[in-house]
């Protein structure tokens, strides 16, 4: 057979989506920085608003700048398109909002980032959507909380705190058993280290704002459908998924699977949850996380090999008293990990200082190239003290259920020099042991 | 909608996309016929615009596609005389035939059969003979996913197909890749691939057919095709005494330059209408 093949990831983080701009010929992507676009005649109009054309009216609903990132990403993951959103969590709520409604219910991993929770407990409950939470290796629990009213399974590829490996295989089977889609939250690992459509998941996404910037510029989610997941025969089989099946009298009386066999659950994202949710991203956005992607192979990388030197610097130091890295041996899914993240599990992660919080905080503020804040996935490493900062009302015991101890540091290695960060961390937690 | 098409082994279960509103036989009628490992959905943007332009529309999943389920046929010709009976089962006496690659065989033969049917003929990227290379057979025979990606590598000129299809942030290569991967993976009968690209390898009665179709003809090739090249067209052009529009783009010409073809589509339909909007 001809030796014909796909381009490289490489490749697509550089072209895929985008052309010399045919106006101009501008080699770069332009910013788009228009809310609307001219139609050429009152037919072209109709048919633009009727779904008879492809092109763009709106830019709350799309842009050339934005359908650049969306086609880049979703050629990265092996998707089929993607919805650019005005942060991850916009992409989270885009994601259930398509097929789920009051009275819905979602399964997820309970080694969630904080926010995802809040959303899931907190607020999508106030509108009618319920979610249980199973831990992310107990497979029985989540083959146990799926009821004839869930809509999707979800987790994240690494979890938070603790950096669970989700086994996406294993999931994705017990999701597809039960006629369901499993959504992905992959932003610590990005395309690069794993592409979850690969391994049985249906839709994903990205907080944009993490690694795919990787400049801690600015804030953005993208969310990618594999395209894979078949909603007419789950209808047929469950009755589930009527708002890709059925027409839908909020756009043209459209059914959204017969429009696209592969792309139905993105054409009712868009015309429904951003038209009518409006969680859009701003094309200079969509620019900046495009100059990101351009070197994502390359970021990543460097972030997984300064990861894996401050891991094994950390891990035989005196003063600390845990690692949770999946890469060590110790890690409960240091086997999972060995087999879905074969390059490498990410650059975030958190130890265990032995000692009090005030110990915690003192390293903290002894760190000189290490940025105290709340971000993960910058260029620059991040530092933070969860028992000072994101979880500082809750006493040791809450802490403990949690995950995190008094002494529980996370870090996001960047891309400095190795022996510049070990420094930096050696010097800090010699101040520790002395606070 | 879904009709019973009578074939000789029985009627037989069928989908057919009708533009997004219900089929008006009276209307003066168009059939968009799909490719191999392709369904309807490759044709929805044309489909919905001449729906809502005065048409009756069918674009029907080929036997064993997608929706259209069982086994798929095996021949142009037996899908030819699967479309006359498709048109029988809608109530439509005479319709343009509009193919892409193995589709616009499928269309030829189906006007030379029945030419009381076809009141114009469009094959879109198309060749003859359809000539498919014994190691693309070989590897669809021993591993079709495979297969897919290679054809689909060839597929797509661009890596940037704009407007995209159905609409913006759509990834051309991976829908369509996922396309033909999800129709292998339900085609529980047959290795689709392996059947679809051996549909076309084997038609031998396209001079034949061309011979006999009385419809005007229209050619829309894509000069950056790598699948069917213009050039293989000639014997074709000149047997169909065919008009000929060409289009900068590759094999995916639904895909990647929609409204070019809806104009070049719509110049050979209605001929005195005047261009599209844009």
């Amino acid at each position: 057979m001809p030796g014909y093949a796909n381009p490289g990831f490489d490749t697509l983080a550089l072209h895929a989506g985008a052309a010399p701009d045919p106006a101009t010929g501008a080699r770069a992507v332009p910013i788009h920085l228009t809310t609307s676009f001219v139609f050429e005649s009152s037919e072209h109009a109709a048919s633009l608003f009727n779904m008879e054309r492809s092109g763009h009216v709106y830019s709350r609903i799309s842009n050339p700048t934005n359908a650049v990132l969306e086609e880049r990403v979703a050629a990265l993951e092996g998707g089929a398109g993607a919805i650019a959103t005005a942060s991850g969590q916009a992409a989270l709520h885009l994601a259930i909002a398509t097929i789920a409604g009051a009275g819905s219910h979602v399964v997820a991993s309970s080694a969630l980032y904080g926010g995802s929770h809040n959303l899931l407990h907190y607020t999508l409950s106030r509108f009618g959507i319920s979610t249980s939470f199973v831990k992310p290796g107990d497979f029985a629990a989540w083959r146990a909380a799926i009821r004839p009213e869930t809509r999707l399974l979800f987790g994240e590829t690494l979890g938070n705190p603790g950096l669970d490996v989700l086994d996406i295989p294993t999931v994705s089977a017990i999701a597809h058993d039960n006629d369901l889609p499993l959504l992905v939250d992959s932003t610590f690992t990005t395309p690069w280290l794993m592409r979850p459509f690969e391994h049985g998941a249906d839709l994903l996404y990205h907080s944009a704002t993490k690694f795919l910037s990787g400049h801690g510029t600015v804030i953005g989610g993208v969310l990618v459908d594999s395209g894979r997941f078949d909603w007419n025969a789950a209808t047929a089989r469950t009755g589930r998924f009527a708002e890709l099946t059925r027409p839908y009298d909020g756009f043209h009386d459209m059914v959204f699977s017969e429009e696209s066999t592969v792309g139905a659950f993105l054409l009712r994202a868009r015309r429904e949850g951003l038209r009518d949710f409006g969680a859009s991203m701003s094309p200079h956005t969509a620019w900046l996380i495009l100059q990101g992607i351009e070197t994502l192979p390359l970021r990543m990388a460097r972030h997984v090999d300064n990861t894996r030197k401050v891991v094994e610097f950390l891990a035989g130091h005196d003063s600390v008293a845990s690692v949770g890295y999946p890469e060590l041996e110790g890690h409960p899914d240091h086997a999972l990990a060995k087999r879905l993240l074969p390059r490498g599990c990410g650059s975030v992660f958190s130890f265990d200082l032995r000692g009090s919080r005030e110990q915690g905080r003192a390293f903290i503020e002894a760190l000189k190239l290490f940025s105290h804040l709340a971000n993960v996935g910058d260029c620059r490493s991040l530092v933070i003290h969860p028992a000072s900062t994101t979880h500082f009302r809750m006493d040791d015991a809450a802490l403990a259920r949690a995950g995190i101890g008094p002494g529980t540091i996370r870090l996001s290695i960047g891309l400095e020099d190795p022996d510049d960060l070990l420094d930096d961390l050696k010097r800090a937690l010699k101040v520790a042991a002395k606070a | 909608m879904r009709l019973d098409v009578e074939t000789p082994a029985g009627p037989r279960p069928a989908y057919a996309y009708t533009g997004g509103k219900p089929l008006e036989a009276g209307l003066p009628a168009i059939v968009f016929i799909h490719g191999a490992m392709h369904d309807h959905s490759v044709w929805t943007l044309l489909a919905r615009w001449f729906a809502h332009h005065g048409h009756a529309v069918l674009a029907p999943d080929l036997p064993g596609h997608s929706q259209s389920t069982g086994a798929p046929l095996d021949s142009v010709e037996a899908i030819a005389d699967w479309l006359i009976g498709l048109l029988d089962a809608a109530g439509i006496d005479e319709a343009a035939l509009v193919g892409h690659s193995m589709g616009s065989l499928i269309a030829l033969e189906a006007a030379s059969r029945a030419p009381a049917r076809a009141s114009r003929l469009v094959m879109v990227g198309t060749a003859y003979p359809m000539t498919v290379s014994a190691a693309l057979l070989e590897a669809a025979e021993r591993d079709p996913y495979a297969a897919i990606d290679s054809v689909n590598a060839l597929s797509i000129s661009s890596l940037a197909g704009k407007p995209s299809y159905p609409g913006p942030g759509t990834w051309l290569h991976g829908a369509n890749r996922i396309l033909s991967r999800r129709l292998q993976a339900a085609q529980r009968e047959a290795n689709l691939f392996l059947t679809d690209f051996l549909v076309c390898d084997r038609y031998r009665g396209g001079l034949e057919a061309a011979a006999r179709v009385t419809c005007p003809t229209t050619l829309v090739l894509g000069t950056r095709d790598q699948m069917t090249t213009p050039k293989q067209t000639a014997g074709l052009v000149e047997a169909l005494r065919a008009q000929v529009v060409t289009l900068p783009v590759g094999h995916s010409l639904m895909t990647e330059a929609p409204d070019a073809l809806l104009a070049a589509v719509r110049a050979a339909v209605v001929p005195d209408s005047p261009p599209p909007g844009r």
